[in-house]
């Protein structure tokens, strides 16, 4: 007979229809391993995106200035710090509001996505509790959300370079995007990770909170990346760079300095010579490698992430 | 046909349930080394089919474990083990717009909602009108959905879920919401993706709803399938689970069962004879309703029954009545009689005895009934024994007809042709409308 039902295969999660007319089985009982959660995932991207729109949406519906307000946190920490390092502490960094804001632009990215992003399937507890779909769309959609506050503050770093008429390394721009890419797999990656354990754990979040606090200060954002370097050198790690290399933020934070505040290292003037040691000057090859590496990393975390929330989802209708 | 659209094979669901504390960090490393969990099945070893084109139910007491079940079919929790196996495109009616975002307009909401169900815009661009028809909300689609009432809340979403048109609807409870004629537009609804071949699955404690649309019924209790069968038989099984738990079945969905009123005897009253007599002069001594099959557990509607009332009368007596009564589940008194006002006395009792009440038919519809008899002087001035709501019988109603009372209506069609009046009955052969046509 052929419309014997085929016995189920245990690595195909879509079984053998019994006949053309009839819709494929799905055996929903299942976890479906990561590469099948990418699938779902391509399949749902219209949902990420309604889900990324209305998060926007969402945050500033009901609020007069709207968008505007994600441009002044940016401008309140450039005002903050530039008092703080220029005026008092007096950190030898020239237009240290450039330096900082380039920095600082790749951070909140960051921290935006993973703190979002950790949060999100409890906040959607009311959907994941009553209806199927890839609920990293949630965690994506956070990370996207964060994706478009970045855009809109590039947005005042441009100005803040016009203003200042400081000009971008354009030969760095591939290890600007490559930087970019770091950052969002790397938090989509934690994210994913974090926000199936934080429905078990609520605590997560707010540790989450108290470690990027850490780990902003650990990312040589506010001051120059120079400096660390040669406290190492004259430590008992002398030469052994790489060790820093450990937080990929950092790199991805001074790929982000390297390119965007580009500094002067002609060593024409006491303020080129300044902007030269914010920095080593590395060549591209060597940003190009460490953030490869990076990536890697971060994609090896990605997988692993996606395992763990196939078999943390198991429950999340019971425990949210 | 006869393709399966659900199958659930030996499915269990455990959850470790912690007897204190909660979810904090703190808490479970307070509890961690200690044994300090349960482990309770929510499902233990269910397994089930559901063919395409079937209306199936799940039914069972809050804690049966049906929503569970449901949730194991549409995705959202993982069993421990067994398997389940869906075919088509499944749909979950959302319970009262769950996933509706109180900021978004209604609009933004529907392309939300529909796209959380695995549609995309230009699918829902088409059935866009339908869907705002449905709900009756054209006027209030761009309004902020915070604004609507519970009553537009919950319509929007029955109204999405049911017009993206699944092969597969899954319904949780939410038949119940909004006013009675947005109620029967929804089980109109569903009427239609009947007759169009749509898988539903249905999860209730409304019986009656049950009764109307479901082709089959399980009877979920404590994680165990009770029983598979069509739904008159389902909802009497449903109906012993509870009363083994001591929970009446009421046809509306009711969780809470008040106790049944007391009692009212009109005639003959017997208020000032004390109830426990140690020396009555006659006695009841059994009450049996006795069914057509005397193996079965319950009448069917219109069955004859015979209703025996043993007793024990120490010495003799003349001046004797017996009387009887019915209660329906809801604690009304159906029908009352006895062996005076059916002018049938009964002469004497003297000894052991059995009076016997033949009913020849008992046009009841489903439901557990209480017996309470009564054995009074012939006025009904003393009562020398009673016997109340101790006794039942129970009916079993195959069909889907609703209420207590089996009536047999016919359709009798009166109509107005070309100046001359017609009558057809319909009894199945004869179509008024065709009649109409012609």
């Amino acid at each position: 007979m052929s419309t014997s039902i085929d016995p189920p295969t245990e690595h195909h999660e879509v079984l053998v229809p019994d006949r053309v007319s009839v819709s494929p089985a799905l055996e929903v009982s299942k976890r479906p391993n990561p590469f099948q959660r990418v699938g779902h995932l391509w399949q749902y991207r219209e949902l990420i995106a309604n889900l990324t729109r209305k998060e926007l949406k969402v945050k500033y519906k009901n609020s007069v200035l709207g968008f505007v307000w994600s441009l002044l946190n940016p401008l309140m920490y450039l005002l903050v710090f530039s008092v703080v390092f220029n005026i008092i502490s007096e950190v030898p960094v020239p237009y240290y509001g450039i330096f900082f804001l380039s920095g600082l632009l790749a951070w909140n990215l960051f921290s935006t996505a993973l703190g979002e992003g950790t949060s999100s399937i409890v906040q959607n507890a009311q959907l994941v509790t009553k209806v199927w779909f890839p609920r990293e769309a949630l965690v994506l959609a956070s990370v996207f959300t964060a994706l478009v506050h970045f855009a809109l503050q590039a947005v005042v770093l441009l100005g803040a370079l016009i203003a200042f008429k400081r000009v971008p390394d354009p030969t760095f721009i591939p290890v600007l995007l490559l930087a970019l890419v770091v950052t969002l797999v790397l938090a989509t990656a934690l994210a994913i990770g974090l926000s199936a354990i934080n429905v078990y754990l609520r605590d997560t979040q707010h540790l989450l909170e108290v470690l990027l606090l850490a780990w902003f200060w650990l990312s040589a954002i506010a001051y120059p990346y120079g400096q660390v370097v040669s406290k190492l050198n004259t430590s008992q790690f002398a030469g052994k760079e790489w060790l820093l290399a450990l937080n990929p933020m950092l790199t991805v934070v001074i790929s982000f300095q390297r390119t965007i505040y580009n500094p002067d290292y002609s060593g024409t003037s006491e303020s080129a010579l300044h902007e030269a040691d914010t920095i080593p000057n590395h060549p591209m090859s060597w940003y190009l490698t460490h953030l490869s590496i990076a990536l890697g990393v971060s994609l090896v975390l990605l997988f692993g992430a996606l395992a763990l929330f196939s078999k943390l989802e198991d429950n999340f209708a019971e425990e949210i | 046909m006869g393709e399966l659209a659900i199958e659930v094979t030996n499915v269990t669901k455990s959850f470790k349930v912690y007897q204190e504390g909660g979810q904090s960090a703190k808490e479970r490393l307070i509890r961690a080394g200690r044994n300090p969990h349960i482990v309770f099945k929510a499902l233990d070893d269910v397994s089930f089919e559901v063919k395409q084109g079937e209306t199936f139910a799940l039914l069972g007491h809050n804690g049966s474990g049906k929503s569970t079940m449901l949730k194991c079919i549409a995705g959202t929790l993982r069993p421990s083990t067994g398997r389940v196996v869906t075919r088509g495109r499944l749909a979950a009616l959302l319970e009262l717009g769950a996933g509706f975002h109180p900021d978004l307009t209604g609009r933004e909401n529907i392309y939300l909602n529909g796209s959380i169900l695995g549609f995309s815009k230009s699918q829902i661009d088409v059935i866009f009108d339908d869907i705002v028809e449905f709900a009756e909300l054209s006027d209030f689609i761009d309004q902020q959905v915070k604004h609507y009432s519970s009553g537009m809340y919950a319509r929007l979403g029955f109204s999405v879920a049911i017009n993206v048109e699944p092969e597969i609807l899954l319904v949780d409870e939410v038949l119940s919401v909004g006013d009675e004629s947005f109620q029967r537009k929804c089980i109109d609804r569903v009427r239609q993706l009947q007759a169009d071949g749509r898988t539903i699955l249905l999860v209730s404690h409304a019986a009656e709803l049950v009764r109307q649309i479901a082709d089959r019924a399980a009877v979920l209790d404590h994680g165990h399938l009770v029983d598979i069968a069509e739904p008159g038989e389902a909802i009497r099984t449903l109906r012993e689970t509870l009363a083994r738990r001591g929970i009446a079945l009421l046809a509306e969905d009711e969780d809470v069962t008040e106790p049944p009123p007391a009692p009212k005897y009109a005639d003959p009253p017997s208020l000032t004879v004390p109830v426990v007599n140690v020396d009555k002069q006659v006695m009841i001594t059994k009450v049996v309703a006795e069914y057509p099959d005397p193996d079965a557990k319950f009448l069917l509607p219109n069955q004859p029954m015979r209703l025996r009332i043993d007793y024990f009368a120490p010495e003799r007596i003349d001046d004797i009545c017996m009387a009887f009564e019915f209660q329906d589940p809801h604690g009304n008194v159906i029908f009352g009689d006895d062996t005076q006002t059916m002018e049938q006395p009964i002469h004497a009792c003297d000894g052991v005895g059995a009076v016997c009440f033949d009913l020849p038919r008992v046009p009841l519809l489903d439901g557990a009934y209480l017996i309470s008899v009564t054995a009074t002087t012939r006025n009904g001035g003393q009562v020398y024994d009673r016997r109340d709501l101790q006794d039942r019988f129970e009916v079993m109603q195959p069909g889907r007809q609703r209420g207590t009372v089996a009536l047999e209506p016919k359709v009798v069609h009166y109509f107005h042709d070309a100046g001359a009046a017609h009558e057809t009955e319909t009894d199945g052969s004869a179509h008024t409308g065709d009649a109409a046509a012609s």
